[in-house]
């Protein structure tokens, strides 16, 4: 099953016959990395017959921030926020997945409670991520007006994130052994007023994009990607579950609890730009419904939302300045805090795929070695093989679909 | 009255037309993104002047002041040249159109419409097909390989759809009998007498109306400036005034357009069940009937996506000029049969 081999192109592609008289030259674009439909800056080399892509080279590395390395030098606390900054679309779900590894290493879990706010602000963000999807797809197939309806509905979780975490964006509230803080009845009912409307206005982007003749013939048969191809590239998330592979980590292997949640996993069949847009859609709105399980788990299981283990998490801050004994574990937390010599890895289903974290630790106070696989640099890799032979115009289609945010990418 | 010279009313005339023209491209420029706003959950512009009212005019005071940049490597001369060759034709083929019947002034008939041409449709399609050059020259000469796939994809588009426009405006020609806009303004005098009336004349609006979106390089035939993919087509190395040219063109190509969908199908100036109105009551009502397709190409704009280049030429040659050769062939057997102009 695991056996990998290089694809064969597209058979169907033309190829240049230098002889004959109507032919031209070849020519090389270079698409980004400053480009409207690149999504931040991903360079693109293609190489054109005519509107015809018959070579496609992405370049990676604009964003290079050195994020791996810096969780090798910054300690296991401090890296929090350097995760909001991967996938900056979804910076929670970054949280979680780092935490979630560095819990597994320490041997650690998070309290009941803390686990239902993390589904909670996962499946939240996944909506905000899809919505980036939709958003960016139909600017870039020039459905402009989709764009703002997409983002009006992005603003009101943004609203209910400040709400929560003070922050709108790059929020930090995760930590090792559970959350910062616990959802307040105000943030519950600002979540619950928008799971009131949130279908409706999904359902006005889907009467205004599925059925339209247009963007069907611009999504439709555009980008097909075989299930072998798709298990061969590694490639996780929508665009895996578009061609048809039922694979889902929050069911295969389960993480804070969503074992006990009930959802559906959409799975395409085609593996066009096309499926791959319905399965997405389908998955906002089986987020709601977790949501709106996570609402009622919340009612029903109280307790502390951060485990009390001075070993791996912070005292709170007011017994700091009020105890001795907080004040040095304080201390030692900050400058010193060591996990056992151990790697372990752990992969979460972000939005665009497998999340993982592999962390290894040589029982001092730092990482050894912080490696994040990233599922949008997986689903960069598929991007020369499904515009091989295609238009042009094809390209904002794919990039859209294969959906990478390329902090996450270039790290 | 009687004794002002004629040259006079021909200047008044041209000023009038023509500055209403440019006027009606500058009010459109703010229409465009004051109706996308609304369409948004947006304000649009609104710091300059009350609700916005003179963003043109600074916008118009922003280009003229903004930094002129010539590509290396470009052809200057057709570089400069093109923007004017792109906003010139729709502006010299506003002369042909009525935009009223007869106006009566201090009891001396004067026509409104700068110039009566008996074939002033072959004028206007012989002068607008002269648009592609602006387009294509200036995708050239930019240096510029965005610009030069917009350039060919734009030519490529607007020389397609001619025929289909040219076809469906010659089964409107062969209803009315006349290539004069004015006599085909002059047969439809009672709504019933509308083109619009006529099975063929429904055929040929819709059309009609699909041609002139990708003979003005509109949404959501507007391959030669798609953002996503040629940044901004064939205008991407074009900057201050001379992008300006190429947008006041467009907009000017609208308005022609539009004015003539309404001439050519919903009578121009003729007011519904008034058949002997005021003459500037039909002035009025072709505006409003005009007015009426320019927010139409706005309208469709913010609510499509974009076809893509193939899916666009498959369209045109494959459905769009079959049927209009159809309606052609449908107009010729219906007069022939009913001998009904």
């Amino acid at each position: 099953m695991t056996t990998t081999r290089v694809f064969e192109y597209a058979p169907t592609a033309p190829t240049l016959d230098a002889d004959d008289p109507l032919h031209g030259e070849l020519l090389t674009l270079n698409m980004g990395p400053q480009h409207p439909a690149t999504h931040g800056v991903l360079r693109l080399l293609i190489t054109l017959d005519g509107e015809r892509i018959v070579k496609c080279d992405p370049v990676v590395g604009y964003l290079h921030r050195g994020k791996e390395k810096s969780c090798e030098t910054l300690g296991w606390h401090k890296f929090f926020p350097h995760t909001d900054r991967l996938d900056y679309v979804q910076p929670l779900t970054n949280n979680v997945g780092y935490a979630l590894a560095v819990e597994q290493l320490a041997g650690i879990e998070a309290p009941p409670r803390a686990q239902v706010i993390r589904v909670l602000l996962m499946e939240l963000s996944r909506i905000m991520a899809h919505l980036i999807y939709i958003g960016t797809q139909s600017i870039d197939l020039g459905a402009v007006t989709i764009f703002f309806y997409s983002f009006k509905e992005r603003e009101r979780l943004y609203d209910i994130l400040d709400a929560y975490t003070g922050h709108r964006m790059n929020n930090t509230y995760v930590r090792i052994g559970g959350v910062y803080a616990d959802v307040e009845s105000g943030v519950e009912s600002l979540i619950e007023k928008f799971l009131e409307d949130f279908p409706v206005a999904l359902d006005e982007i889907d009467r205004l994009l599925t059925r339209n003749r247009i963007w069907y013939d611009r999504n439709r048969g555009i980008g097909v990607i075989s299930r072998e191809q798709a298990l061969a590239s590694s490639l996780t998330g929508p665009v895996l579950r578009g061609s048809g592979v039922d694979w889902d980590l929050r069911r295969a292997q389960p993480y804070c609890g969503y074992e006990n949640y009930e959802f559906e996993v959409p799975v395409g069949a085609d593996g066009d730009c096309y499926d791959r847009y319905l399965v997405r859609m389908q998955e906002m709105r089986e987020s709601c419904r977790i949501v709106r399980q996570a609402l009622e788990r919340l009612k029903t299981t109280p307790g502390e939302v951060l485990i009390e283990d001075r070993r791996f998490v912070l005292p709170p801050k007011d017994l700091v300045h009020s105890s001795m004994e907080e004040l040095i574990f304080q201390f030692k937390l900050v400058t010193d805090m060591r996990l056992p010599r151990a790697q372990c890895y752990r992969g979460i289903e972000s939005s665009k795929g497998e999340l993982g974290f592999f962390l290894a630790s040589d029982g001092s106070s730092k990482p050894l070695r912080c490696h994040i696989r990233a599922p949008g640099l997986m689903n960069i890799q598929a991007l020369p093989l499904l515009a091989h032979g295609r238009l042009f115009s094809d390209m904002v289609s794919l990039i859209g679909s294969l959906d990478f945010v390329m902090g996450e990418v270039d790290r | 009255m009687q004794d002002v010279p004629e040259l006079v009313i021909w200047i008044a005339k041209i000023v009038l037309i023509f500055g209403g023209m440019i006027a009606t491209a500058a009010i459109m420029s703010l229409a465009e993104r004051k109706v996308s706003a609304w369409m948004q959950y947006r304000y649009g512009p609104n710091r300059v002047g009350p609700f916005g009212l003179l963003q043109p005019l600074a916008d118009g005071v922003k280009f003229i002041f903004k930094e002129e940049l010539i590509p290396a490597g470009a052809n200057k001369l057709l570089f400069r040249l093109a923007p004017a060759l792109a906003a010139m034709p729709s502006m010299l083929t506003i002369a042909v159109i009525p935009i009223g019947t007869t106006a009566v002034i201090g009891g001396r008939e004067i026509p409104l419409g700068i110039a009566q041409l008996d074939i002033g449709i072959m004028y206007m399609l012989a002068i607008g097909g002269l648009g592609v050059y602006g387009v294509i020259l200036g995708g050239w000469a930019s240096n510029s390989k965005y610009s030069m796939l917009g350039g060919l994809r734009a030519a490529a588009q607007m020389i397609s759809y001619e025929l289909t426009l040219i076809l469906s405006i010659l089964a409107i020609v062969a209803l009315s009998g006349s290539l004069d806009l004015n006599e085909i303004v002059a047969s439809q005098r009672e709504i019933g007498d509308w083109n619009i009336c006529t099975p063929m004349g429904v055929l040929a609006f819709v059309l009609f109306t699909i041609a002139s979106f990708a003979e003005t390089n509109r949404h959501p035939f507007d391959f030669a400036e798609c953002e996503p993919e040629l940044v901004g087509g064939f205008h991407t190395e074009y900057s201050a005034m001379r992008f300006a040219l190429y947008f006041i063109g467009e907009y000017c190509a609208m308005t022609v357009m539009s004015s003539l969908n309404a001439t050519l199908f919903f009578g121009g100036p003729s007011v519904p069940f008034m058949p002997d109105a005021h003459w500037a009551l039909g002035v009025l009502a072709f505006l409003i009937k005009a007015g009426f397709f320019l927010f139409l190409f706005i309208w469709v704009r913010w609510t499509l996506p974009r076809l893509r280049f193939d899916q666009l030429m498959r369209l045109g040659w494959r459905v769009m000029l079959p049927l209009a050769l159809f309606n052609l062939l449908a107009t010729g057997a219906w007069i022939a049969f009913t001998g009904d102009h």
